[in-house]
């Protein structure tokens, strides 16, 4: 089916559940843009001035704040509208689009990428902006309408045998399609067939794991570390049905890929630029193509200091551990976090980053480092929250510091 | 998971650079900690709970989730931060500059403003220590633990405050708020309510949707004090707050929708045939709500009283939502209507607005608890019963102010006390009512099942299922 062409233009609006909001005014309170307001009965989101940072989301003691409706840009649901609610109102058409409709003329971030991005980057507490010495993102150049087809040439399982978790390296190749990346940049990927209402499978996005100028030099390809999704979020058994197609690509199979993705998260180009790494898991991937651009670099003697914090259950079940091993120590400076080693105590990243507080702090405070957080969203807090510990200690202070990185575009993160 | 902090009791007050102030606190934390073992939850210390705790004040830090012991929560010291230049919005000092030291002359008032909303805190605590043994699910246990734990955690701020202002009276009201208990003969909470008992998990639910919303409107005309620690101290627990608000509503919303689930199975509205079938009837339920209400409602103190007066013009307690009141802040010559008892007519005479705060007060919560239980009348009515909860009138079983001497029946006729005796237990829960609802307390564990009384949420904690483990036995 294709959309009627008055829908090409959605955005996703942000809105309030009136059958659960307890009326509490904590997200009105904590809104920093002002884009919530209350009558007698409900709480309502101001449209036009809600800028999808999210800091309302967490404090809500309901939940009635994570609501949100497709609408077209347009004809956005009213303040008027919203004050007479009792309930949500249903999904409409709209709310149903997936891959494989059009979610905005070429050029346009598709509604779910454009949700994706804004739940991964919701940690900054503000916009984030790219480095000053960031390479020009290509962004948009292919949509859920108008994919590009691109061939398996590698599929590498990167844990253990024995490990609890399964993680691959795809790597796709573009042939004669121009497809430009930069580390830190997503792709889409859209899983043939449909799901079990009959609908085409949503494009799921992925970081890639290559630098710009390919996994192989002077290839138009790429590669991506992908993990596959056996459990849902509660633990369940669950199957990832793009992680699990993902996986299973056999060298040859070809693939529908949307994108490029991603303007902010991408790292300096300047010559002694540093860069701090912080991730876990697949988290990896936009570390993994930073640190590979700069190893290609190496001989230039660019300067500028690597340091990566690296959390795993164990060695087995951290991607990429054999050949990180083998980077030089004065090119890298490797933190490795492993919360399950039989023994051992449990460590987490910021367990680490804490033991390096002078060098953390001496990053933090240098114009010239950037720092980038990937992984799963609970990492985020406890990382966060070593970095204000480590400021204190040294007589600064982290809420003060966090919005000085942002603006100079040093600080990004990316959690899911 | 545990976190290695840097401190021992976590702030962000820069409590290490005052070092005798943060020595004080050290000591009193085992204090704390022995409290919180003798009285906190009944045999709960090795739980592992999903439990949401405040690492920072900012978006991103405050609803930190993850599952830990109870004795390992990181009760600490948060306020919001400080704003630059802020000015004080009402009373005789409006205008001057909030204070971040107590003056001399407020000094006794202020400790004993702060004295009395921090021995509620551990009050409730010590209230609810048996609940956890009578649950209705894994969900609701998690949610009157994390109730617990931030009362405890509120106790922790409002001794701050005392130990960080008050000099060595502030350390000794830090150790008495620890050595009173709720409900004991020689050494009592101050305040009436919280010395009740809360005996059951319905109780429970109408006290975090009611009282706790008196503790609602008095930390939100705190948080309006000249008195900036105390401000943004309040500031910071009414986000908390929010959170044992919904609680309770959440709560006996589900009561509500069960009940009326099994009267359409039924087709019964049979207060005999429904507790036949384990659900609490809903005449019995407005039961509850007319006593929670009318004892709650004393919390607010007399309708006309010199003190709200005074702690208004010198600045020490605001109104509810001060600066987005369109007057002049000063109330010198405004008006406020209270009810009045004459005779045995009951009726409103109007007074000096400063003299009225109390009942203001009492009227914007009472607006707010109307609102939620109409919220709660959307249940029956979408069952197609008919059925409306109401508030009793303000006059209706009360024993502060000038209703004390009287008897007023919930629709607000004035009663003899022939009428009372031989009425008051169709309008408040009766022994065989609260027998009733003690026999339905049986506790229900097994992830994702609910005791037949209650309806199961609609959305789990943090985006989990409504079936995740909130709470882990060991």
């Amino acid at each position: 089916m294709n959309a009627p062409a008055e829908h090409a233009n959605i955005a996703r609006q942000h809105l309030i559940d009136p059958e659960i909001c307890i009326r509490c005014n904590t997200c009105e309170e904590i809104c920093p843009v002002d884009a919530i307001t209350h009558d007698n009965l409900n709480y309502v989101v101001k449209f036009d001035v809600c800028n999808g940072c999210l800091a309302c989301i967490s404090p809500c003691p309901t939940g009635a704040i994570d609501s949100w409706r497709n609408v077209e840009k347009a004809v956005p649901y009213t303040l008027e509208e919203q004050f007479t609610w009792d309930v949500l109102p249903d999904t409409r058409e709209l709310d149903q689009f997936e891959a494989g409709i059009v979610s905005g003329p070429a050029g346009e971030t598709p509604a779910e990428v454009q949700q994706i991005t804004d739940v991964a980057t919701a940690g900054h507490g503000g916009p984030a902006l790219a480095p000053w010495s960031a390479s020009h993102p290509y962004i948009n150049l292919y949509g859920p309408t108008n994919p590009v087809t691109a061939t398996v040439t590698g599929n590498y399982r990167l844990t253990d045998a024995d490990a609890s978790s399964d993680i691959h390296h795809v790597v796709l190749d573009f042939g004669s399609t121009p497809f430009p990346v930069l580390e830190g940049q997503s792709i889409g990927i859209i899983p043939p067939g449909v799901d079990e209402k009959g609908k085409p499978h949503l494009l799921r996005m992925y970081s890639v794991a290559s630098p710009r100028e390919g996994e192989r030099p002077h290839h138009n390809n790429l590669s991506l570390t992908v993990k596959r999704v056996t459990e849902d979020h509660e633990g369940k058994p669950a199957r990832g049905v793009a992680s699990s197609y993902v996986c299973d690509l056999k060298k040859g199979d070809k693939v529908q890929v949307t994108g490029p993705y991603g303007s902010t998260f991408l790292m300096p180009n300047n010559p002694g630029s540093s860069i701090m790494m912080i991730c876990t898991g697949t988290g990896s991937a936009p570390m993994r193509a930073m640190t590979e651009r700069r190893r290609r670099r190496m001989e230039l003697k660019e300067g500028g200091d690597l340091i990566l914090f690296f959390g795993a259950r164990s060695p087995g079940e951290l991607p990429y551990f054999g050949p990180l091993q083998k980077l030089p120590k004065d090119f890298i400076d490797i933190n490795f976090a492993f919360s399950r080693v039989p023994g051992e105590p449990k460590m987490y990243v910021q367990d680490r980053i804490r033991e390096r507080a002078d060098k953390v702090f001496a990053m933090l405070m240098d114009d010239n480092a950037y720092i980038y957080i990937c992984g799963l969203k609970g990492m985020e807090a406890g990382v966060v929250e070593a970095f204000r510990d480590i400021c204190r200690a040294r007589g600064a202070d982290w809420d003060t510091l966090r919005p000085q990185l942002l603006a100079k575009g040093r600080f990004h993160i990316e959690t899911y | 998971m545990s976190i290695n902090y840097s401190e021992r009791i976590p702030n962000n007050v820069n409590l290490s650079e005052n070092k005798t102030l943060q020595r004080a606190l050290e000591h009193w934390q085992p204090a704390f900690l022995q409290w919180w073992d003798d009285m906190g939850p009944d045999g709960s210390t090795n739980y592992d709970v999903y439990l949401r705790t405040a690492i920072s004040v900012d978006p991103t830090g405050w609803a930190h989730f993850e599952h830990v012991k109870m004795p390992d929560y990181r009760w600490g010291i948060f306020l919001t931060p400080q704003e630059a230049g802020k000015k004080i919005t009402f009373g005789d000092h409006k205008g001057e500059d909030v204070w971040q030291e107590v003056p001399g002359e407020y000094r006794s008032t202020l400790r004993r403003i702060i004295v009395t909303q921090g021995d509620t805190e551990p009050a409730s605590v010590e209230q609810q220590r048996h609940l956890g043994l009578t649950a209705p699910s894994l969900y609701d246990l998690r949610n009157l633990f994390q109730v617990n734990v931030e009362e405890g955690r509120h106790l922790w701020a409002m001794v701050y405050l005392l130990h960080a202002h008050f000099g060595r009276d502030g350390r000794e009201e830090g150790e008495a708020l620890l050595e009173r208990r709720s409900g004991d003969e020689d050494n009592p909470r101050i305040l009436t309510a919280f010395n009740e008992k809360t005996p059951d998990w319905l109780s429970f639910f109408m006290f975090t949707f009611i009282t706790d919303r008196d503790g609602k409107y008095q930390l939100a005309s705190l948080a309006e004090s000249a008195f900036d620690p105390l401000a943004r101290t309040c500031k910071f627990m009414l986000t908390e707050e929010a959170h044992h608000l919904f609680v309770g509503e959440s709560g006996i919303a589900r009561v509500i929708q069960r009940t009326c689930e099994v009267m359409q199975q039924l087709k019964t509205d049979d207060k005999a045939k429904l507790r036949a079938a384990g659900v609490i009837d809903l005449p019995t339920l407005q039961k509850y709500l007319n006593f929670h209400f009318s004892v709650t409602s004393d919390l607010y103190g007399n309708e006309v009283s010199s003190n709200a007066a005074t702690y208004y013009t010198t600045g020490l307690k605001g109104r509810f939502e001060e600066t987005k009141i369109d007057d002049d802040h000063k109330l010198q010559n405004a008006e406020y209507e209270v009810p009045e008892v004459a005779g045995d007519t009951l009726g409103t005479r109007k007074v000096g607005a400063l003299s009225a705060l109390n009942e203001r007060l009492r009227d914007d919560w009472i607006a707010d608890v109307q609102a939620g239980v109409d919220r709660w009348n959307r249940i029956p009515a979408k069952f197609g019963i008919d059925f409306k909860f109401t508030l009793p009138h303000k006059g209706f079983h009360r024993a502060i102010g000038m209703f004390t001497d009287v008897h007023v029946s919930p629709d607000g006729r004035m009663l003899s006390e022939a009428e009372w005796t031989h009425q008051h237990l169709n309008w408040l829960p009766s022994d065989e009512d609260r027998l009733y609802v003690h026999s339905l307390m049986g506790r229900c564990l097994e992830p994702g099942k609910f005791a037949n009384w209650i309806a199961p949420p609609s959305r789990g904690i943090n985006n989990q299922p409504v079936n995740f483990e909130y709470v882990r036995f060991n």
